[in-house]
């Protein structure tokens, strides 16, 4: 990783060339990409809002050392809120709602006029990415009340429950009052409109979309898209790392003991990961929802938490450029590999004998254990050693552990 | 009082499945401060190995009595599953064992995720049959129905929990673990071969998993590489709420998670007016975990850590 360096602080005009080159690339990348097939282009916009979810999972588990295995569920909240509140599901909530309570359906038609009656809400997405995120951090500092005074490993456990909980009521919302529309989950989400310009395209363009007479590919506007937005998300996470609160966060996974004695309110400063963290995982899930047009319990499965855990183990807990990295590893891989392995296998042995999806899964297995094992600080770890967990550091300090 | 009854029967079942599942979490836990995540999983695989010896048994030895079946069944599965979770102490825990706590605990879910992998890839992604081995006939208990299945999974809680009782109170490889949960250094100093302990208390807390695997499948007729994943989360909550640690806090947590669990599942509609279901079973385990965690961190018998094995 010598070539590309993001250490502004001690390598400024390397690192700066390297953003450049970065940029450069990313911004040529769809055009080229799509030549093959917008399905390419596709797989790189998922990747990319995993890279997104990555970064703010990052927070949570790389910055305050709270090892948070529910992380997808802010998604999920986020993506739930898109498609209560951009598509027909509130017409159907409020039919629900005036059967089982008809002052309560009364009082929300006179909030929001008649015609929510038949064709629910549509708010703007200028609207929802705030509201988005602000559910969700509000979910995260939900979660984070009860666990503050737990220790790491019965705070895992905490998380992936609440994981569960969001996943169960996803499942079950649906009656009698009808929130989620149960497994079948909320369809015809609308797509995202920046300005008037529909991101899918309008109907009849073949999802592709004009600004001012120049025609792109629906898949690309949205890749254009995610990448401001991760890029935005790169940007708030590396002042957050660098600001008095991530000083404080990486005090506290150090040793949250010593940290309280500096003064620290670890309380507030936790729910603050927990929170910050949530509100990037929640807009991700606002832009999922809208790009994909529907949402359903499905797409929210512990596995989803821990391949988002995968992406930081494997880049380098705490260290950005490395999350960016696993997030694109881990994310993209899987789906080249299923473009290439599986006609790979169909022409060697005549049938697939390893699907794609069991091969996602051992990829995300084995980051694991073996990035622990064999280099606890990622792949591409922070170049300076203060800013790595104590994972990666600490050879002199194993006899203390022990006791404790 | 009919269905109270019949959810105190529930419960008592799920009760002795979770006590037993349970057990492995609050050993490792009580030797290694380690939460196994993998340890559901382990239970998956012995379901899993049970069901193939019975399907082996099928073709080599038909009309063998569904009770021998299933007993050989069991017996078979517990080497797989000590042999599998012995492997997983010694590739992914044992180097990490000085590490900080979050490095064992990434491990723990990756091979998590890698079993239930390597299970798909074996046993495939649908849901397996398990065979109906004892007779269907219920036994009727003050109006309520309990299968004779479920029976025996409650007698072979009961005496699992009492053998391990014995073992960890009266042998002297007993006696080494509760040397160890007490102090690891210190029982080393006084000879004790703390690695062999660690082995033993993962290849029992193996057994009990492949005990609870196989009756798991005979009760709900049907396996999936996924089938370990709750009942282990919960059996953790479990161990939790009777304190962790404690092997006795485990048996008594597990038992009154089932109870709580079912009858909440048969009464959660009366008490919100319809709102929430019993489809909402699932979530009275983690609010119990996120309660005890609040209001009394160590469990039911977390005082007492002296006993912990």
């Amino acid at each position: 990783m010598a070539l590309l360096t993001f250490d502004t602080a001690h390598k400024p005009r390397q690192s700066w060339a390297s953003m450049a080159v970065l940029l450069a690339v990313m911004l040529v990348f769809p055009f080229v990409a799509s030549q093959f097939g917008n399905s390419w282009v596709r797989i790189i916009d998922m990747a990319l809002l995993y890279i997104m979810l990555a970064l703010g999972l990052n927070i949570v588990v790389g910055f305050a050392g709270l090892l948070d295995l529910g992380y997808i569920a802010f998604f999920a909240v986020g993506a739930y809120l898109t498609g209560l509140l951009a598509s027909p599901q509130f017409a159907a909530l409020l039919e629900s709602a005036v059967n089982y309570s008809p002052a309560m359906g009364d009082a929300l038609v006179a909030m929001f006029g008649e015609s929510i009656r038949t064709e629910g809400i549509h708010l703007s997405v200028w609207f929802i990415v705030p509201l988005a995120a602000l559910v969700a951090a509000l979910f995260g500092a939900l979660l984070g009340a009860p666990t503050l005074k737990l220790r790491g490993d019965y705070l895992a456990i905490v998380t992936l429950g609440f994981g569960e909980i969001i996943r169960i009521f996803m499942n079950n919302l649906n009656d009698p009052i009808n929130f989620t529309n149960g497994p079948q989950g909320i369809n015809l989400i609308d797509p995202i409109r920046i300005f008037g310009v529909s991101l899918a395209g309008e109907a009849g363009s073949k999802a592709t979309v004009f600004i001012g007479g120049f025609g792109i590919p629906s898949v690309n506007a949205y890749y254009f898209l995610f990448l401001l937005l991760c890029i935005v998300t790169i940007f708030m996470t590396s002042r957050l790392q660098h600001s008095r609160l991530g000083r404080a966060w990486v005090a506290i996974r150090e040793d949250e003991i010593a940290a309280k004695a500096m003064g620290i309110n670890t309380r507030n400063v936790k729910l603050l990961a927990f929170s910050m963290g949530a509100s990037f995982g929640g807009v991700a899930g606002a832009m999922f929802a809208a790009f994909q047009g529907f949402v359903s319990p499905e797409s929210f499965s512990l596995t989803e938490s821990i391949a988002v855990l995968a992406m930081v183990v494997l880049g380098g807990i705490g260290h950005i450029p490395g999350v960016v990295m696993g997030g694109v590893l881990l994310a993209a891989l899987p789906e080249v590999l299923r473009h290439v392995v599986e006609p790979a296998q169909q022409a060697l042995f005549g049938k697939v004998v390893i699907e794609a999806e069991v091969l996602r899964q051992l990829l995300y297995g084995l980051a694991m254990v073996l990035i622990m094992l064999n280099r606890p600080a990622g792949l591409w770890p922070s170049p300076i050693k203060e800013d790595r967990p104590v994972a990666a550091t600490d050879k002199d300090e194993k006899e203390e552990a022990v006791v404790s | 009082m009919e269905t109270f009854i019949q959810q105190i029967l529930n419960g008592l079942v799920m009760g002795s499945m979770y006590a037993l599942i349970a057990l492995g979490y609050t050993m490792v836990y009580g030797v290694l401060n380690l939460i196994n995540f993998a340890h559901g999983d382990v239970l998956m695989i012995g379901a899993m190995v049970g069901l193939s010896i019975l399907h082996l048994l099928e073709s080599a030895f038909p009309g063998l009595p569904g009770g021998v079946q299933l007993a050989i069944a069991i017996v078979g599965a517990i080497p797989a599953t000590m042999l599998v979770n012995i492997l997983i102490e010694r590739i992914a825990y044992r180097r990490l064992r000085n590490a900080p706590r979050l490095a064992p605990l990434i491990t723990a879910i990756g091979v998590s995720i890698l079993l239930k992998t390597f299970a798909m890839m074996i046993w495939g992604r649908s849901p397996l049959p398990f065979p109906q081995l004892l007779s269907s006939e219920p036994i009727m208990i003050g109006g309520a129905v309990i299968s004779q299945t479920q029976v025996l999974l409650i007698v072979l809680a009961v005496v699992c929990m009492f053998a391990l009782a014995m073992l960890v109170e009266k042998t002297r490889i007993g006696r080494a673990m509760r040397a160890v949960a007490e102090n690891p250094r210190v029982a080393g100093l006084m000879g004790v071969d703390s690695n062999r302990v660690i082995v033993t208390t993962f290849a029992l807390g193996a057994a009990l998993a492949a005990v609870a695997g196989v009756m798991w499948g005979a009760n709900y007729a049907s396996i999936q590489f996924e089938t370990g994943t709750l009942p282990g989360m919960k059996a953790f909550c479990a161990a939790v709420l009777g304190g962790i640690g404690n092997i006795y806090g485990a048996m008594i947590g597990g038992i009154v998670l089932g109870i709580i669990e079912s009858l909440g599942a048969g009464y959660i509609g009366d008490l919100t007016g319809g709102f929430l279901g019993s489809q909402y079973q699932d979530i009275f385990a983690f609010v119990v975990l996120i309660l005890v965690l609040t209001v009394r961190p160590s469990g039911i018998m977390g005082e007492r850590v002296a006993d912990r094995a």
